[in-house]
Formats: C-alpha cells, structure tokens, sequence
C-alpha cells in the first residue's frame, strides 16, 4: 500500500488521523515553509499530542515550585533526583498507564511499570522500590472485578520478575472510574549523586544505537491514542506486550553500559518510541541526529520508516556512545544477550534527518518538532455552583458502630492484602516498612538510611474544591513521609483530569495545581517530575478531578522508622491537629448520600505545616511509638486500623460530654485535614502536650491503648464500643470475598 | 441435543510480540537446535458443548472465544468442532 | 570457605544470596555467570531466586541447561553443597537433582508473604543449627510453588527424612504441606521459601541465617577435616 503523498494528506486531510487538528497542520505547513510527506506529518502527529507536548496543561505546570537545594535534577528528564545526604541521590517519577490498562489490563499495567522503571535506569540508578496508585469503579461490578484484578496481576507479573520490590500504593473505589481506570506507577531508585546520567544526544560524530528488543508494529500510534477520548472506540491492536525478562536483562546491559562512563546520553524508547526518544534528546543537546532507520533491527518484514518511528515495541532504548567505544556497547549488550544496532550520528544542524536505504525521507527541524509544539491556554470557567450543593445532610439517626465497620468494608479503606500479597514487596532484602503502612520505608544500600515512600490523591476533595483538595494531595503525601518517620524532600505526580476542552475541566485543572504548587512551597517539597492524563472519560463522563502523588523523604536514621499501628497497652494516645466535627467531602457522608457531599474537608496549610513539623521533632526526640494519620473514614478508621494491625483495643474517653448526634458523628467520621494520632509512652504525655502548647499546635490525650475492644464514650455514656476482631475480620475480608466472585471481560 | 467435541486454539496476534515464544527461540538456538524460527507459544483448551447442530456449536464456541476465551485485543483463537459419536462418547 | 551464587538471566535474588552470607563473616563470595562451566573452586554453590528466562515455558526448564549446572551436577557428585532457593528450587527439579516438579500456586496467584515453617530434619548440612520441630519465620515470594511428586517419591523423602521444612499454613497447595526437600545424600537442599531475607530484625526475622550458618559450619569442618 503506497502512502499517501504531501498533497494528499493536505487535500484528504489525512493528518487528522493522525492527531493533527486543522490549525496544528496549518503551523506545521507555515512554519516548515512546504507541505509535510507523510513521514513527517507522523512525527508531528505524536510529538504535538497532549501526551509528548502537554500542550494544554503547560502553562499551568510551570508555577510549580522546582528547586531547593536538595535537588539535584528537576523535571525536564526523564526522572527527577534528590539528594539524601552521603553523596546518594534518589530518582524517581510517577506515569500513567490509564488508558491502555482500560482496553488491556494486564498488559496496559505491566507495560506501564516496565516504562516507569526503563525511566528509573535511564538516569544511572539502580531501581530499589514500585509503588502505584489505582482507581476503579466499584467492585460490585463484574466488568471492574476483571479489570482490576488483571491490573494487579499485570503490575506483579513485571514488577516480580524484574525483581524490585513493591512497596506500597493505595487503591480506591468509585464509581466515577467505572470505564476509566486510573493506573499510576511509580518507581524509585539510587545512584551516586554526581553521576546522574541524561538523555541528551551531545557531541557532533557521536554514534547513536536503538538497545533491546527488536523493532515490531506495536501500538502503532499509541501516544496519539492515549490523548483521544473513549479508548474503547479506538484501534484495538494498539496494544503491547511487555517482556519483564527482557526488562530485567536490559536494565542491567544499561546499567552495566553506563558503568563503563562511555555513554553520552541515554533515553527509554516510550510512548512513540524512535521518534520522542530521538527529538528530545537532540532538543536538550541544542543540536541534530541522523538516523539510518534500515539499520534498525525489527522483528517484522517489511516495515516502513513511518512505522519504525512510530513504533511503541516496549523493552528499547536509544542511547548515544562517545565515538570510538562503540565496541563497549556491542560487547554488554551481547553479553546479556540483546539486540544492538547503530542506527545514527549526532549532527550539529538542528535537524531530525532520516534515512532509509539511502534515501532521505524525513528533515525536519528538532526545535519545531519539540519547543514549538503548540501551547494551549484552553477556556476556563468555573462552575455556576458548587458540584455538591443540592446533597442533603447527613442524616444523624444512625448506629454508630454499623457505621464504623459499614467504613471498614468499604473497598477503599479495607485491607489491601489481596492486592499486595500478589507482589514481590521483599526482594533486595531491603523493605524494612512495606505496604499496609503510611509510608513505606526502604533501607538505601551501603548506608544508614533509608528512604520514605508514599503515594496519596484524593479525588473526591478534588471534585468538591479543586484548590483545597490539590493541597490537601500533597499535605497527606507528606503527613505520611512524616508519620513513618521521614523527613519529605520533593513530589513527582500523575495529574490525571477530564476532558481538557471542556472548559469546567480545565477550571479544576488550573486549581488542582494552583493549591498543589502553594502546599508544595509551604511543605518545602518541589515537584522534580511527573506526568499529565487528560481526556480521563468515557461515554462524555469525566472522573473525578485526580492528583497523585508520590512523594519521597529521607530517614536520616533508621531508628527513626515509626510503625503506624498501636505497639504496646498501656500507652496513651492523643490525637494531634484541629478538632472538626463537619463531615464535607467524607466517605461517611458519601456512603449516605450515594455521591461526594459538601465541601472538601477542613484544611488550613499554615496549620498542617505546624503539625507535621511537631510530629517530625517528636519522633527525633524518640518520643513517639506509632504514629498514623488520619484521613479517609475520619478518626474512628484511623483508630481502628491502629487497633487492627496492632492487635490490641483502645478505650476512648472525649473530653467534651456533648449531647449532639451530629457532634459525635463528626468527632468519629469527619476528614479534617491535619490530624495525626500518636502513641505516646504514660510517662511522656505531659512533655507532648506542652511542646504541642508551646508550637501553637493543638494536641489532646483521646485515651489508653489496651484491651480487646475499640470502646468510645464521654461523660453521658458510650458511643460505641466494637470489639478488635470484628473490626479486623470486616476489615480483612472485604477485598477477598469482593474478588471471588466472578468477573466478566465485556465492559 | 448434539455433543460436540472442540478444540481451541488461543495465540497471540501476529503481530504483538510474544515474550515466551521469544526467549523460547533463543534457547532452542543457544542449544545446538538451528534452523528453528517463528517460536509462538499459545494456549489449547478443549471442551464439549451441547448444541442441536454444527453451526449452532460454532456459534456458542465464537461467543466463548470472543468475550471469555482470547482477548481479542491481543489474542486470536481457532477452533475445531467434531461432532462426538456413540463410541467416542465412552 | 568459598561461595558461589550462580547468576541466571533473570535472577533476582543473588544480591539478596550474597549479602546474607557476607553477614556470617569474611567468607569469599562470587557471583557466578551461568556460562562459567567449572565450579570446582567452590565449597558451596547457591541458585537464587528470580525469573530465570523468564521462567517462560516452565520455571527452571531453561536454565538447567546452562552450563553452570554442569558445574552444580559435579558439585552435588562430589558430596559439596547445593542449595536451591524458589527459582533455584525449580532448577533443580528440573535438573533432575531433586525429585519431583514445583507447579502453579492452588489459588493461581503470586503469593508474597510472611510464613512459619516447620523444621522436619535437622541432620543436614543446612539444618542442623534447628531443632525438629522447631518454627520458623521466613518469606515465600512465588507464583509456582506447589511442590508435587508421586507417592512413591513421597514415602522416599518421608522414610529418609528428605522433607526439611514444612508449611504450617499451607500458602500454595504443596503436597504434604512441603516447603523444602533434600537428596538422598543430603548434600543439596531445595526450597521455596526465601531464608535470605530473614537474617536481620528488621526484615521481620531472623531465622534463615542460621541455615547459612550451618552451611558454614559444615563446610569449614569438612574442609578441616578433608
């Protein structure tokens, strides 16, 4: 099949499918100064997609605060790095895998972790930690059951076999993701801080060579599909499959290749493979690259250039070698028995230039193709009124303890188990806090410290006050880093939004990161990388607003590591951060009310700055036994879950005697932000109170570890009072007896 | 009411990479076995379905495969379909 | 005393092998790449866990016929000792030095969790620092763990002692609840759980250094005594 000529793909507006709107060709024409062939148009086409170009989410990703002293490589990499004390630096980014997940669960997940971590190697550091942050519909639905339970395979089935450990993550349930799952990846690694590695093509002459797996006609346009809305209604072989092996053998060739101090620049081929991997490393060089594409080894007879640029084979990495040890390279990758060819040359023109069995059939300048990509500054338009304005009140005429354990089973707070008892969460013998925990905690080999790990987004904030609930992401991501012990040094993040055309998306967007650059700022922890998905929707339903964060802290001694789950009866435990009975943005009140009710939560950033620094002295001074923080189900979760993995009860005495159902429902359930609770040795509590006082921080003893039962009252009588093992058995089945019923593949 | 005896036949598509069928090869190869190419390593499964005729039986079977069997975004399927006889039914 | 951790493509684990060795003292430890056919120079020869090719067609099929397991069939021959951990289990099942074959987890899952194992032997090279009967804590972290031989071989292990440690909570469908097996000589021990990663506090237990340890005990009085 002959492809079609410039004119044609202008007269036949052939461009549009391959992402280009009318006025993107028109600039591509204008400032090419001719018609584009259709090699061209293709690299245009994924290059100046929403998901290489963030054309759209740009201008608002450039108020992040991006710097501090403890970074050592900001966004612009293909990982952000921070420097943890001891000439160590750690890398680290988040991705989604949204969208191909959808269509393919398995393989869109394992795919995902494989990139994240090509991107972790990439920088010269060896992978220690995955986490990832989950979103699905509710798991009543048997088309959600078959989704998520293949991405959770899909995400074990890499990440195990690549052997680096899955640390922690979270997952939530609701029915906003039903037809679109959030997928998001994180992956964390080390190297020494002065040798960090960047993908940049450099040095005039210098050979260039595509590493890996052969060249096949996977995804054929993926990066473009992963913008488009509806995923369902698209192309369906425009999925790949990963090769965890493979993974395994290339990250340690790349590593190994990098040891030997020879390699120029290095870049993981990803969502439009040769093409964003070539252009983007000659754009941070300020130069050009030639390829050779007949050079390219491929799995499949027959491919057209076109399709070689395109191409999204997983397990491939272009990288460029100082000229003259090229043999180096062909050695390793023999070595662990992978494909090598040296495909180009670094050129000092400016110009993506490529060749095909000596013919040029593409020339296009690097800067155009990734600088002048289009930047979009999309309508804007807040809501006529609030999103949750016509939710009735909660009603107050309830069992309190049913409402407890009716939030222990809800598949959001439950027990995770059944998901990461499927992963690795041990290998490299490193883990020393896994999931199930605030923040995981993993030792950095060869030191005394060890790195905090989290991941935290609520959309549900979000939706209901996009600036609050854009804050509220980063305070929680780095209350945990706290809580375990941790001091937050920098943020990556997945900012996963709507339709970005419409106009109300666009409002949540420019908030969400507005609140999420202020907490950034005021939290000292810049964002050194991260990823955007818009066109989160399906069937014209937009899922909630959702930020995610992974944030990354330093343990500067490992005593310092602080477990989340009552240790020892007899301790007291207080509860740290404002007192709030208002249920806004609760999961209690969405129980109720069957959707997101009221505003986000309480939440007021000078406060939580107070808070986390008390929290973060208090486990320096070793005053603290457990910490753990509250957030979604209120404070009567958070006790519970200290009860349950601690395996003890707590008897609670509220100091104020209130004779108000709508008082105690807000004391146990609301999601006030800002709020710890800690165990704290008898003898200590007076000490905690009183640097509490003297930090302007409020603080009050809620009662004494011990006993078999989680027990509530005040002076007029008792709230509640549920034992420790009906707590725990509503907590641990939840998951389990959810996912053995059957699934269905049909959405 | 008819049995029938099929076989399924579950592969990935030609042109998705197949990770097994890969490293397969490429041991077949470091073993001394030349000359082996095109390693592709599938699923079979066989079953009996009940159904009053052939083209019935395929139908059930195509709807097997399309929406439980093979995920068509990634796999194709074949299937034979036999129908199973008084001293085959043992 | 002189260790080998042998490094398949796709082994994950060696790491984890080496520096659970290198806390027992200033033992030699090397890893070896699966092409090295002469393992003569060693006392004792890990096969760590991991993928090993992928653990594509079966776990294990591949790798057992690197030519390091050359090198691992003398060792065994010469009385030196093997010891398999979850890949390298597979291995040496599949190598024919251990009987029987690790299947599919029953519940079809990876399982990756804390579990108590009980001691059944504690004669061996590898047990005799426990006591039978004695519990346990080590990790398993495996989607084909499922220990099956036929009843013959069974009665065999269970006649000679051959089971090593066994499952208090049967995590993956083992036949007998079998977590560990040895040879007739009792010089090469097979298991699926990970005792490397119990040796520190911290990792949740410390009960598998004593495994190396009586490894090096063995290996070190032998030598002496050699």
């Amino acid at each position: 099949m002959a492809e079609p000529t410039a004119e044609q793909i202008r007269d036949n507006q052939i461009y549009r499918q391959m992402g280009l709107t009318d006025s993107e060709y028109e600039r591509v024409v204008a400032r090419l100064g001719r018609l584009p062939n259709y090699v061209e148009t293709g690299l245009f086409g994924v290059l100046w997609s929403e998901h290489c170009s963030y054309k759209s989410s740009r201008r608002y990703l450039k108020q992040f605060p991006t710097s501090g002293p403890q970074v050592l490589q900001g966004p612009g990499e293909n990982a952000g790095v921070v420097d943890i004390g001891d000439g160590i630096g750690i890398a680290f980014k988040m991705e989604s895998h949204n969208h191909p997940s959808a269509i393919e669960p398995y393989q869109g997940a394992a795919t995902g972790v494989g990139g994240i971590l090509r991107d972790i190697f990439t920088m010269g550091a060896r992978p220690i930690a995955f986490l990832n942050s989950l979103r699905f519909g509710s798991l009543e639905d048997a088309h959600t059951r078959y989704l998520f339970g293949n991405v959770v395979a899909g995400i074990g089935g890499y990440g195990n076999c690549v052997g680096i450990p899955t640390v922690g993550g979270e997952a939530v349930f609701d029915d906003v993701y039903r037809d679109n799952p959030l997928v998001n990846a994180m992956c964390v690694g080390v190297l020494p801080a002065d040798k960090i590695v960047k993908g940049t093509a450099s040095g005039v002459g210098n050979p260039v060579f595509v590493v890996g797996s052969r060249t096949g006609r996977d995804g054929i346009h993926g990066a473009t599909f992963a913008s488009a809305e509806d995923p369902h209604e698209k192309e369906r072989s425009a999925v790949q499959v990963g090769d965890p092996f493979l993974g395994k053998l290339l990250m340690e060739a790349c590593l190994e290749l990098i040891e030997t101090g020879a390699v120029v620049g290095i870049q993981d081929m990803g969502a439009a493979g040769l093409t964003s991997s070539s252009a983007e490393m000659a754009s941070r060089a300020g130069g050009g690259i030639e390829l050779f594409l007949d050079k390219v080894p491929v799995r499949e007879n027959g491919m057209t250039p076109y399709e070689m640029m395109l191409s999204e084979s997983q397990e491939r990495m272009l990288v460029v070698m100082e000229k003259g040890k090229e043999q180096l390279a062909f050695d390793i990758l023999a070595k662990w028995g992978l494909q090598i060819g040296e495909i180009g040359r670094v050129t000092d023109d400016g110009m993506l230039r490529l060749w095909f069995h000596g013919e040029q059939v593409a020339e296009v300048p690097v800067k155009l193709l990734v600088d002048d990509a289009p930047v979009y500054d999309r309508p804007v338009a807040a809501p006529q009124e609030a999103p949750a304005k016509h939710v009735p009140l909660p009603n107050a005429d309830v069992n309190l303890k049913d409402a407890l354990l009716g939030l222990l089973a809800h598949p959001s707070i439950a027990d995770k188990r059944w998901i990461y008892r499927q992963y690795d969460t041990t290998v490299k013998a490193a883990t020393r806090v896994g999931p199930g925990s605030d923040a995981a905690v993993v030792h950095v080999p060869g030191t005394d410290r060890a790195v905090a790990l989290a991941c935290d987004g609520n959309g549900r904030y979000v939706y209901l006050n996009p600036r609050k609930g854009g804050a509220i992401a980063v305070a929680e991501a780095a209350r945990n880093i706290v809580c375990t012990g941790g001091t937050p040094l920098a943020i990556t993040n997945c900012l996963n939004f709507g339709n970005p055309e419409k106009p109300e998306i666009m409002y949540q967007f420019a908030e969400a990161t507005a609140g999420m650059s202020e907490a950034c700022l005021a939290l000292n922890t810049p964002v050194v990388s991260g990823n955007v998905s818009l066109y989160n929707e399906s069937r014209g339903k937009d899922i909630f607003p959702t930020p995610v964060i992974g944030a990354v802290g330093v343990v500067e001694d490992e005593r310092y590591v602080t477990p989340s789950s009552f240790l020892q009866t007899g301790s007291a435990v207080i509860l740290v951060g404002p007192d709030d009975d208002a249920l806004d943005g609760s999961l209690f009140w969405q129980q109720q009310a069957g959707q997101a009710a009221g505003d986000a939560p309480r939440f007021d950033l000078d406060e939580e700055v107070r808070v986390q620094r008390f929290v973060h002295t208090l486990i320096r001074k070793r005053l603290v036994r457990s910490a753990h923080d509250v957030s979604e189900g209120g404070l009567a979760v958070a006790l519970a879950e200290m009860c349950i993995d601690g395996g003890m009860g707590l008897q609670v005495e509220v100091a104020e005697a209130r004779d108000d159902a709508n008082h105690r429902l807000g004391w146990l359930f609301s999601e006030a932000q800002s709020r710890v609770c800690l165990e704290v040795r008898a003898e200590d509590v007076e000490r905690v109170l009183e640097e509490a006082k003297a930090l302007g921080v409020p603080a009050a003893v809620l009662g004494v570890t011990g006993g078999f039962t989680l027990t509530v009252r005040d002076g007029r009588g008792t709230w509640l009072e549920v034992s420790v093992s009906e707590l725990k058995d509503v907590y641990r089945k939840t998951l389990q007896e959810a996912m053995d019923r059957p699934v269905s593949q049909a959405g | 009411m008819k049995v029938w005896d099929v076989e399924v036949k579950v592969w990935l598509k030609p042109s998705v990479f197949d990770p097994q069928g890969n490293a397969v090869e490429q041991a077949l190869a470091t073993l001394g076995h030349d000359g082996v190419s095109n390693v592709r390593v599938g699923k079979n499964l066989s079953l009996t379905v009940q159904a009053p005729d052939e083209a019935a039986a395929r139908a059930k079977v195509d709807v097997m495969c399309q929406t439980v069997l093979c995920n068509l975004v990634i796999e194709t399927y074949s299937f034979t379909i036999q129908e199973r006889t008084a001293e085959a039914a043992v | 005393m002189k260790w080998a951790v042998v490094v398949f493509p796709g082994s994950n684990c060696d790491d984890d092998a080496v520096a659970a060795i290198r806390r027992l003292g200033d033992d030699s430890v090397e890893k070896v790449w699966h092409l090295e056919r002469d393992l003569s120079a060693y006392d004792a020869i890990v096969l760590p866990g991991g993928f090993s090719y992928g653990d594509y067609l079966r776990s294990g099929a591949i790798a057992r016929f690197s030519p390091a397991m050359q090198g691992v069939q003398e060792a065994a021959l010469q009385g030196k000792l093997v010891i398999g951990i979850c890949n390298g289990f597979q291995v040496l099942t599949e190598a024919g030095l251990l009987p029987g074959a690790l299947l599919r987890n029953d519940n079809l899952q990876f399982r990756c969790e804390m579990v108590r194992l009980t001691v059944r032997n504690n004669t061996s090279p590898f047990t005799a620092g426990y006591e039978v009967g004695q519990t346990l804590s080590v990790p398993i972290a495996h989607g084909e763990g499922r220990y099956f031989a036929d009843e013959q071989t069974l009665l065999e292990l269970e006649r000679n002692h051959r089971i090593a440690f066994e499952y208090e909570t049967n995590p993956n469908g083992s036949v007998r609840n079998i977590a560990g097996i040895l040879n007739e000589r009792g010089n090469v021990l097979g298991m699926m759980p990970h005792p490397e990663r119990a040796v520190a506090n911290w990792m949740g237990s410390e009960d598998g250094l004593q495994l190396f340890a009586s490894m090096r005990r063995y290996a070190k009085e032998a030598i002496h005594v050699g």
